[in-house]
């Protein structure tokens, strides 16, 4: 797939910052911006309407391969994730093999390369097999082809605290981040979902949100301990979120980031007992949702990842302890952000590519992505239409193999109609086209 | 009536009326020396039991009997299901072959709400997890309302009983159960536990909770003692079997306690010398053994009710 050569012509795209712009893409760069731009020869898209994004960037991605391609591979996790209008994904490290050398986060690396859709940055593992207990080669995959930044036993929390202090301090040879899946395993031993009124009454066992606090607070004092970069995962809970505040407020160097299904989902739908509501950390209150879209929008919670978790329907066709954890997220992620967050007042466009493109960028040390459009930068672009009446979300449809979304038929706002990695379409009409 | 029994919590006052109510009518036929009626002949009820609990399964079992249904048990143990079976291809291989009610027992809260959403059958719950166990809390009351109903033997709701359930209710469907059920009745629910086996957000539930037996005793009508699963010290709980004895176990001395008319109620299994002493579980206020017979007529109303039998004539033919 060598389209490099292609010229674009996006006449009348909308930027975060409001102001309206033709944009002509050419190379891999964005050429030119202005008005009444012309180019011969190029192909033309109007944009009238639609916002130009700069390319979306999730931090946390589960690719499943290799390993688990019944439920995902890189081809069909890129995919759906340059349809949500993502130009570069991290791939987390609990595959089959594990992520935790340079072997095989090189691998990931090329298939990444390969399937084209976007970019993929593996994510690899701070202990060797997601164990916790020794640390895995985290200068090698540094090193590597693949230039893992970001280390996360992502799935497991790194419950120990001198490997957690040790992690931290040693990553910062190489300008790394540990990014902490915050789990205290003896508070959530058979958790099943969020400890509260509903799961009292249901009778499933809590996970109670003491749980990611507590391992929140700790991992923040021991960074500015060492002086190193924590980046906490899916954060759930409004209590997480003041922790946070309080950590960014002495100058330490925490960043956190927030799921689209946290940010509008509540517990009481595990009253129907459907396990596509499980999800680890578990869907929370109302009041978590208030603490985390204001955490958000002050940006003490820097951006939005997605945590796709693809599962094959066996996964979740049963009774709800049985049921694995986890939720897909690409292809709606934008427009449930749209929903909680733009809808509401709480983030303008500039937020939203802030959130969702320049920060976790930073976060993930990724050159070329995380770019507000302007001529000379990078063409990787996300053109989306708010006004796009919602629509239902349909699972079935989606390029994800896997079907796993909690917003099955839940009506969100907003459309993806185009991606473009380094001027090359990845969508177009709302396609992929390839 | 809704299609399945699935939870108490589900059941309006006229629903749990009508069920206790064709369960007197049904245990006066039970007293007849001809105990089977024809009144589900051709209907299949299978007995779908993911957990041992045998008592519950016979009292199934022999319910479905009376009322002349054909009974297939499915125990979950050395069939497929543990050959790694999913629960959805159980069900779907008990709907081929034509089950009209399942009747099911699983060590997951909410497997009876997703097998109603696989069978066109009627599921009936036999305890689920954590979560509701609601033929329990049905005979429950029925022997309440018999016992403390005095002359004119089980009519009408439960206004005003005062109820003290205690001992494990954070993993006790029972207790759900009842207190769900009770509460629908009329009746005033107090709970008495170690606050660690109480869920964190109990003070949303509408009932009373104390810490202290020996302050409850006297204002209670009924007391339910719960099973307390000795695993449950290991996980740090309570500190030790006797320390939980001594604080929330029924002796004889604590049952004088209790109002002349009160009774003592056990779902059982028990644990003798542990939540109960054993002259309290044999003294005539206890409820134990009826509560094992009111299981079976609780039952059968509820079959019936739900599979719709053929109607009840008051004459066996
Ligand atoms: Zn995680």
């Amino acid at each position: 797939m060598n389209r490099a050569a292609d010229t674009w012509l996006i006449r009348k795209a909308t930027l975060p910052s409001g102001q309206s712009t033709d944009l002509l893409l050419h190379d891999g760069v964005i050429a030119e911006t202005g008005t009444r731009l012309a180019a011969a020869g190029a192909q033309v898209l109007d944009a009238d309407g639609l916002i130009a994004l700069p390319g979306l960037v999730d931090l946390h991605t589960h690719l499943r391969e290799p390993g688990r391609e019944d439920a995902e591979t890189i081809g069909t996790g890129t995919r759906a994730a340059a349809l949500g209008g993502y130009t570069a994904v991290h791939a987390m490290a609990n595959t089959e093999p594990v992520a935790d050398t340079a072997g095989v986060v090189e691998q990931v690396w090329r298939l990444g390369r390969e399937a084209g859709h976007c970019d993929v940055q593996p994510v690899g593992a701070v202990t060797l097999g997601l164990g916790g207990t020794r640390l895995a080669e985290l200068g090698a995959m540094a090193d590597s082809a693949a230039r893992v930044r970001v280390f996360s036993d992502d799935g497991h929390c790194v419950s120990d605290p001198l490997l957690m202090r040790r992690a931290l301090e040693y990553v910062k040879a190489f300008d790394g981040v540990i990014a902490q899946h915050a789990q205290e395993p003896r508070l959530t031993e058979g958790a099943q979902m969020n400890e509260g009124a509903v799961s009292g009454r249901l009778g499933l066992a809590g996970w109670p949100a003491v749980a990611e606090e507590a391992i929140i607070a700790r991992d923040c004092l021991l960074a500015a301990h060492v002086g190193s970069a924590l980046h906490v995962c899916h954060v759930s809970t409004a209590g997480s979120v003041e922790i946070i505040r309080w950590a960014k407020s002495k100058g330490w160097r925490v960043t956190a980031e927030v799921t689209p299904h946290h940010l509008l989902l509540t517990d009481e739908l595990a009253e129907s007992y459907d396990p596509i509501y499980k999800v680890n950390p578990p869907l929370r209150t109302a009041t978590d949702i208030e603490g985390l879209r204001a955490g958000l929008a002050d940006g003490t919670i820097d951006c939005v990842a997605t945590d796709h978790a693809p599962h094959p329907s066996e996964a979740k066709d049963t009774e709800w302890a049985d049921a694995a954890f986890g939720m897909t997220g690409l292809e709606v992620a934008l427009r449930a952000v749209q929903q909680a967050m733009v809808e509401t007042g709480l983030l303008d466009w500039a937020g939203v590519a802030d959130r969702m493109s320049v920060r976790p960028a930073a976060i993930g040390r990724l050159g070329g992505h995380g770019i507000l459009p302007a001529a000379g930068g990078p063409a990787n672009l996300t053109l989306y239409d708010p006004a796009a009446a919602p629509e239902p979300v349909d699972p079935a449809a989606h390029a994800s193999k896997s079907r796993n979304s909690p917003f099955r038929g839940v009506a969100l706002p907003g459309h993806v109609v185009a991606t473009f990695l380094r001027g090359t379409a990845t969508v177009l009409d709302g396609k992929a086209t390839s | 009536m809704n299609r399945h029994l699935i939870a108490a919590a589900d059941l309006s006052r006229d629903d749990a009326l009508l069920i206790l109510d064709t369960a007197e009518e049904l245990a006066r036929m039970s007293d007849r020396p001809i105990k089977k009626l024809p009144t589900l002949r051709g209907r299949t009820v299978v007995n779908l039991f993911f957990e041992d609990s045998t008592r519950t399964r016979i009292s199934f079992e022999a319910a479905a009997k009376r009322l002349s249904a054909d009974v297939i048990n499915f125990s979950a143990k050395g069939s497929s299901v543990a050959k790694g079976e999913s629960l959805k291809d159980t069900a779907l291989t008990l709907e081929a072959m034509g089950a009209d009610a399942v009747v099911i027992r699983h060590d997951a809260s909410g497997a009876p709400h997703r097998l109603a959403g696989w069978i066109r059958g009627h599921v009936i719950n036999a305890g689920d997890g954590m979560h509701e166990h609601p033929t329990q809390a049905l005979l429950d009351a029925f022997t309440i309302r018999r016992r403390l109903g005095g002359g004119r033997s089980g009519a009408g709701g439960l206004d005003g009983v005062r109820v003290t359930i205690v001992g494990d209710v954070l993993h006790s469907r029972v207790a759900r159960s009842n207190i769900a059920l009770l509460n629908i009745l009329g009746a005033g629910v107090t709970l008495v536990a170690p606050p660690t086996l109480l869920p964190i957000a109990v003070d949303g539930w509408s009932c009373e909770v104390s810490y202290d037996l020996d302050a409850v005793l006297p204002k209670s009508d009924v007391i339910m003692m719960l099973r307390v699963q000795r695993e449950r010290m290991t996980a740090a709980y309570f500190p030790s079997v006797r320390e939980y004895s001594r604080r929330y176990g029924l002796d004889a001395g604590r049952m004088a306690m209790l109002p002349e008319h009160a009774i003592v109620m056990h779902p059982g299994p028990m644990n003798r010398g542990v939540e109960i002493a054993a002259e309290v579980a044999d003294s005539p206020r206890s409820t134990i053994v009826e509560q094992v017979a009111n299981g079976v007529s609780v039952r059968m109303a509820v079959l019936y009710l739900l599979l719709g039998g053929a109607e009840l004539t008051g004459e066996p033919r």
